[in-house]
């Protein structure tokens, strides 16, 4: 068993990180402050080759495997998981479904423009009444003279409304037969007449990613705009999910890791009853609760990502990854803002926002609940 | 044209270091070793030089043990078009380095080379100049600013209180400051093409070493500071004392 990252792995973990602190950690806090998305920061994460980075050459990608993709992950999610988010939606479940299941075509079409980031593209799956249910999808499109004639609406969409967001790829009902619903996966552009998207604000955390509401009004796509083949939208939905929960994962160990840091830091300098507050074992306990959650946390996704870079099954191993790390990573920044003490909870400190951004991981791409249906399934439930 | 950039692999600033058991090296263990952070806008500068003229090769090389490797790895991956690895295990003085790279650059033929102004581990700040001794080229040390006009070159250094313009010609050893440019990020494209770029190794020229290690020390401890009170009575005592005994104001 060999543990060590490959050279490789080692230079990505480097340059992310370096970026990570030089660019995104000096405009973070502001755009946290304004709920901005920064298409500047968009703009570089192209520029390093991070989108679609584990595709190969001829389409854009940089043909990497899928654990140095979750190392960039979790190296900008330990400065900040709005960017970690945009980057993870974007490579996992934007170029994802059209890399694993779109004709040559549609893969020529796309995929080059989404890798070098001038576009992002978005997956098209909760609804307002469709979350952990995603049987009660209501979106309908129906194939009439050629043409999928949408209408429906769907919401919580990161990177569905920003001004460079090319299209989506939506779930829908595109046929209903003896009350069976049947799934497939469109295609929609958003310039096509009959979308519309708004962004979505308000938000607690993930303040400087891109979240949309998507509607279709009678939207009007050609046939050809199917993905992968007609009625095999639950599977796509359900592949599309095992690979993003990698990436949800690797912002919870890089959220997790980014607060711990802090954490460690602010106790060798926090001094009460005249010693640094890390002397008090109170405090030294926690963190050495806080790095071995993490130690654990990090070696069950890698090893996760193991499994799928050598092609053997990696579902269960993706829930399990993507249960412990956002249940860890709450568990973490909730310490790290305790030892914070008073200060933790004053938005000049960091670790304020990452207990905020921290929240979202045991919600999105299948709630912890839905994790736990999904691993005791494997286990034959 | 043909550029050489000449790299060494230091102990990550941010490391905290350990003496080894002899008392005259360090301890390697679980130090992080980063690219000589001046060496970084050596490596920008030659990829910009090559850039600016439309054509040329930038060769990274290091001298010294086989996980000097790893920092050449880095050149490669920001860009940097071949590397050269001169090997010895063992330490060298500053003399004994700039030979073995006297010695390569003679040999590669190449007319332009460009150092870090210092390495940031033993802070000798004196192989690039040697390297333009023993060869016979002209050198300007602590580069702000570099340009190339045929075989002109017009250089800023930093120096005390301002700027000096100099100017000198090829062939020369330029030694980067921080302020020359802004390194560019190993993108992921470089660091995979890096994969296929080659890392010719071989011993470093025999040199011998005229100053020997005898003894590393920690730098004593700091002495505590003084508190002279905490209100504004004390400020006459605080002036007095950065006056008289600080000497600073």
């Amino acid at each position: 068993m060999d543990f060590s990252l490959t050279e490789e792995q080692e230079l990505i973990k480097n340059t992310v990180r370096e970026f990570a602190e030089k660019d995104v950690q000096p405009v973070i806090k502001q755009l946290d402050e304004d709920e901005e998305f920064s298409l500047p920061l968009v703009r570089k994460l192209g520029e390093l080759g991070l989108f679609g980075m584990f595709l190969p050459e001829r389409y854009g990608g940089q043909g990497t495997d899928i654990l140095s993709y979750i190392i960039a992950v979790e190296e900008l999610a330990r400065v900040d998981s709005s960017i970690a988010a945009t980057l993870a939606a974007h490579n996992s479940l934007g170029i994802g479904p059209i890399y694993y299941y779109g004709t040559e075509q549609q893969k020529n079409k796309y995929l080059p423009k989404l890798c070098t980031g001038e576009a992002l593209w978005s997956f098209g799956l909760t609804e307002p009444d469709a979350g952990s249910d995603s049987r009660g999808t209501k979106t309908k499109g129906l194939l009439e003279n050629g043409k999928w004639h949408i209408n429906g609406s769907k919401i919580f969409i990161t990177n569905g409304a920003s001004s460079i967001s090319l299209g989506s790829t939506v779930q829908l009902v595109s046929d209903i037969k003896n009350n069976e619903k049947e799934y497939s996966t469109i295609i929609v552009e958003n310039d096509t007449p009959g979308f519309s998207s708004k962004e979505m604000h308000g938000k607690m955390m993930w303040r400087a990613s891109n979240t949309a509401e998507l509607y279709f009004d009678n939207c009007i796509v050609p046939e050809e705009n199917l993905l992968g083949e007609r009625g095999d939208g639950s599977r796509i939905m359900l592949s599309t999910l095992d690979n993003g929960r990698l990436s949800i994962a690797a912002i919870g160990l890089g959220l997790a890791q980014g607060a711990f840091e802090m954490a460690l830091k602010y106790s060798q300098e926090r001094k009460q009853f005249d010693r640094p507050i890390s002397k008090f074992q109170a405090i030294a306990f926690k963190l050495a609760d806080m790095a071995t959650k993490i130690e654990a946390a990090r070696n069950m996704l890698y090893k996760a990502c193991w499994l799928k870079d050598t092609n053997q099954p990696f579902a269960k191993e993706a829930a399990m990854s993507k249960l412990y790390c956002s249940e860890i990573a709450k568990e973490v920044a909730d310490e790290a803002v305790q030892i914070h003490g008073g200060y933790g909870l004053m938005k000049e400190y960091d670790v304020e926002r990452f207990y905020r951004d921290q929240r979202l991981l045991q919600i999105g791409e299948g709630t912890s609940e839905i994790q736990r249906i999904v691993i005791s399934r494997h286990l034959g439930l | 044209m043909k550029i050489i950039v000449c790299v060494s692999h230091v102990p990550d600033t941010a490391t905290k270091i350990n003496l080894g058991a002899d008392g005259k090296s360090i301890d390697n263990n679980g130090v992080t070793f980063v690219v000589n952070p001046y060496d970084e806008y050596a490596i920008e500068e030659a990829l910009k030089t090559k850039e600016s003229l439309g054509e040329g090769e930038v060769i990274a090389i290091s001298v010294g043990p086989e996980v000097n490797k790893e920092t050449i790895k880095k050149a490669l991956a920001m860009g940097v078009d071949r590397g050269i690895l001169l090997k010895d295990e063992n330490p060298r003085d500053s003399l004994a380095v700039a030979k073995a790279l006297a010695d390569e650059i003679k040999q590669e033929g190449a007319e332009l080379v460009f150092f870090g102004k210092q390495s940031v581990d033993y802070d000798n700040s004196v192989v690039g100049q040697m390297t333009a001794e023993l060869l016979g080229f002209n050198s300007v040390s602590v580069v702000v600013d570099f340009k190339l006009d045929g075989t002109n070159i017009v250089a800023e250094r930093e120096i005390e209180g301002g700027r000096e313009v100099v100017e000198t010609s090829l062939p020369a050893i330029i030694t980067a400051q921080k302020g020359l440019n802004e390194p560019r990020y190993a993108s992921l494209k470089g660091i995979m093409a890096a994969k296929k770029k080659p890392i010719d190794e071989k011993p470093a020229a025999e040199a011998k070493s005229y100053v020997e290690v005898v003894e590393m020390k920690r730098p004593a401890p700091k002495a505590a500071g003084k508190i002279v009170g905490s209100d504004a009575s004390a400020v006459p005592e605080l002036v007095r004392l950065l006056r008289e005994e600080a000497k600073v104001i």
